[in-house]
């Protein structure tokens, strides 16, 4: 019964490809796949911006949007139903494209972005047996195809004929492609321990239990600091709170879409969060275990339930470190990069290659965790001293 | 000869003829990443998967974001007022054919090329990575070391810039 | 060591979530329709025009015009009536036949309340005045200034009382006063009376008069 459950997408989709005749079946279910995807995480993405804003007036002391249940009635979801009105909104605001903007690209650019986003979902295993392309080297089209949404970064910003967009748009790329580097570094250390690109297999590999709970990488010494740093480069990807300078408000209105309004706003603002959540799901299924659940004897939850709700659970916690922390500024940004993440990652992958070779018991937990504690002490140490704090020395204002 | 080779090539060929003839040099970049995807997907479309994958990664993702910012840095991306081809572009694609059709001719004639081509050789991930760390190990280090020598040289580039300037300021 | 102080923010903020929904004061938004905070005692918005007992009989103001003179944006509109009409002292006043205030234009300096010598034209409290029409909605007439005594009580209960003391004493003095007036005036009848008896008595029976005795002053 629990595995029927798991399973029912995936019978659902063999009954009703069935329908059809045999050459016609693979094009037909990766179409319903495509399709279920596109309504599915759309969906998941009206609910976050809910929780987001309700989730930040809590922490700030103050309700969220508490009033609009369902439309045109008088009944109060808790203000679930507000996607609903900022959807419609959206849709319906004037679309203004500045007169010296370049009318091209300045359409192109969203398109651009949300392309890639929605390639980037048809790797990841959603649950047991439900990948769309399963492909050999799915790890390795995932990080390809998202970063291919910098370009797009870039014809926003450049398109709009906007001293301050193109300056977002620099700035936004700059963090990107810097951020870029720990994440695949990161990544790495786990192809290393599985030995193969494909997500499916990686998850396979932590679908295994000892004493009752499961070899998630996270539970390891290298897989540990991995996450946190592929965590931190996610935060960067999506440019979310504390990396948000590209887009903050308060800085530079609204950045590299500052021209975009209406229904191009929305697709940029879809797509930066189905990307959140692609790179969140990739996170999920390199270090948390995919859709395995982490005790043994709770492995009767259908796997599907498992992905959404760590997925659901890390979108909580990007929401807590929004309000939580500030913005951290450019250069301190890509000081974080540079100088601390990427010697980090670097050593990282010497630990996981020392992790694989030693002998299986306490020694290697032992070794490998000082080895990296070590190594954040130090680099924590020297990002720290690097801090200029003090009177401001002017270049050429003497 | 299948309908998704020709609508990959064609994406490919009008990429690349835009790449070098439209006026404005950012669309020229942008329509060169369009060119680099299309080579990407007939990497995939052979079934080299790797291929394709590192295509995007490094074209798309990097090399066309370096074109883009190195035409940002050193102009300001007017448009050129006339056009980027001379009056006499049609003697140019004329003696072009006929360079094309001499060479071509005289390759596929000669015995360098073989006639009977071999197997295709499975070219899994696992192979490509067996390949790189026992076959071409030394070609992989020589390119790590000029990768580095690369951004050493970058950084120094930028360095000298900012000790020019002043004596120690606050970057 | 780095990061830390991430972790001691977070925990601030966490508490801060689940706080939230356990005690108020870590939810402090007051939910405005449904709810709504206490006023402070001295609040002010628009003014108001008190009566003791009836709106057109008892209303205090008298038309003096000295708030319309001093009101500094000139929001106020007085027409003096015709006639008189006693007020709480018993003397004959005027009233004001029109009086308008235009609240799109009163600023709530409250000095019409200050000057106003006869306790009439106080501040009333009241903001939810939205209303659709620019010109007429906020044109407040004296049918709608007016509040009684009882409900300046209400909103001002120490202010009331002083100005009930004011008007009290005002009260009281006055009719010292004319207490007094009258006494004095029946003292001066009772005067001239004795006065002109002692004169009637003092002259001869038979003898004609000196001078034709005066005739008394006619008793006013």
């Amino acid at each position: 019964m629990a595995d029927k459950l798991d399973q029912i997408f995936v019978n659902v989709l063999h009954w009703l490809v069935s329908f059809l005749p045999e050459a016609l079946r693979p094009l037909a279910s990766a179409l319903v796949c495509i399709a279920f995807i596109l309504m599915v995480f759309p969906l998941i993405f009206s609910l976050t911006t809910i929780f987001e804003r309700k989730g930040l007036g809590r922490i700030q002391n103050r309700y969220g949007p508490n009033r609009v249940g369902i439309p045109f009635t008088k009944i109060r979801l808790a203000g679930f139903g507000q996607f609903l009105p900022d959807g419609i909104k959206m849709l319906t605001k004037e679309d203004v494209v500045p007169r010296a903007a370049d009318k091209v690209v300045h359409f192109l650019a969203p398109i651009v972005m949300l392309i890639p986003v929605l390639l980037t979902y048809s790797v990841l295993p959603f649950g047991k047996n439900m990948t769309l392309a399963d492909y050999d080297a799915g790890l390795l089209f995932f990080l390809a195809v998202g970063g291919a949404v910098e370009v797009s970064v870039f014809m926003a910003g450049w398109s709009s004929r906007n001293k301050y967009s193109l300056l977002g748009a620099m700035r936004a790329i700059a963090q990107m492609v810097s951020y870029e580097i720990p994440l695949i570094l990161s990544a790495v250390t786990v192809v290393m321990i599985v030995g193969s690109l494909n997500l499916s297999q990686i998850v396979a590999h932590q679908n295994q239990y000892t004493c009752g709970i499961a070899h998630w990488f996270v539970f390891t010494p290298w897989g540990l600091v991995g996450f946190l740093l592929f965590f931190i480069a996610s935060l960067a990807e999506s440019n979310r709170t504390p990396f948000d300078l590209p887009e903050a408000e308060s800085e530079i209105i609204a950045g590299y879409f500052t021209e975009y309004s209406g229904f191009k706003f929305a697709l940029f603002f879809l797509g930066e969060y189905l990307g959140m959540f692609a790179i969140i799901g990739l996170g999920i299924t390199l270090f948390l275990g995919g859709w395995t659940s982490p005790v043994s004897f709770l492995t009767w939850i259908p796997s599907w339930i498992w992905f959404l709700t760590k997925m659901m659970a890390i979108v909580f916690v990007f929401i807590w470190i929004r309000g939580t922390l500030p913005r951290l500024r450019m250069d301190q940004l890509m000081n974080l990069a540079w100088k601390f993440m990427l010697p980090l990652a670097l050593i990282n992958i010497l630990v996981a290659g020392i992790w694989h070779y030693m002998a299986a018991d306490w020694q290697r937990w032992l070794v490998c965790s000082a080895i990296i504690f070590g190594a954040y002490v130090i680099l924590g140490r020297g990002l720290m001293a690097n801090q200029k704090l003090g009177l401001r020395v002017y270049k050429f204002a003497e | 000869m299948s309908p998704f080779f020709i609508i990959t090539a064609v994406v490919t060929l009008l990429g690349a003829v835009f790449a070098m003839s439209l006026r404005n040099l950012v669309h020229c970049a942008l329509a060169m990443a369009v060119a680099f995807s299309g080579v990407a997907a007939m990497f995939l479309q052979l079934d080299a998967q790797f291929a394709g994958f590192a295509e995007i990664l490094v074209y798309v993702g990097a090399i066309a974001i370096l074109i883009v910012f190195a035409i940002l840095l050193t102009r300001s991306g007017e448009t050129p007022e006339k056009s980027v081809l001379t009056s006499g572009w049609w003697a140019g694609i004329a003696v072009t054919a006929m360079v094309f059709t001499i060479l071509g001719w005289a390759i596929l004639s000669s015995s360098a090329v073989p006639k009977d081509l071999p197997a295709a050789p499975v070219a899994t991930v696992k192979n490509i990575g067996d390949a790189l760390m026992t076959k071409y190990v030394l070609p992989l280090e020589i390119i790590g070391l000029v990768l580095t020598a690369a951004m050493i040289g970058a950084v120094i580039i930028a360095l000298k810039e900012d000790k020019k300037d002043n004596s120690g300021g606050e970057q | 060591m780095l990061g830390e102080q991430i972790i001691k923010g977070m925990a601030v903020t966490a508490k801060n979530f689940f706080g939230s929904y356990v005690s108020k004061d870590r939810l402090t938004t007051v939910q405005y329709p449904e709810e709504r905070l206490p006023q402070k005692y001295h609040t002010r918005q628009f003014p108001m025009l008190v009566f003791d007992g009836d709106p057109e009989k008892g209303l205090r103001c008298v038309a003096c015009t000295i708030c319309e003179k001093e009101c500094p944006p000139k929001c106020i509109y007085i027409v003096k009536s015709k006639d008189k009409k006693p007020d709480y002292k018993g003397q004959p006043q005027l009233y004001p036949a029109v009086f308008d205030i235009d609240i799109s234009v009163c600023m709530s300096c409250q000095i019409c309340v200050e000057v106003c010598p006869f306790e009439s034209i106080k501040m009333n409290t009241e903001f939810e005045l939205s209303t659709d029409d620019r010109f007429e909605g906020l044109l407040f007439h004296k049918e709608q200034l007016a509040k009684s005594n009882e409900f300046y009580h209400q909103l001002h209960p120490d202010d009331a009382k002083d100005s009930d003391a004011v008007l009290a004493a005002e009260k009281a003095k006055a009719e010292a006063k004319a207490k007094a007036a009258a006494e004095a005036k029946i003292k001066a009848e009772a005067e001239a009376k004795a006065k002109a008896a002692a004169v009637a008595a003092a002259a001869p029976v038979g003898a004609p008069p000196a001078n034709p005795p005066t005739p008394p002053p006619a008793a006013k």
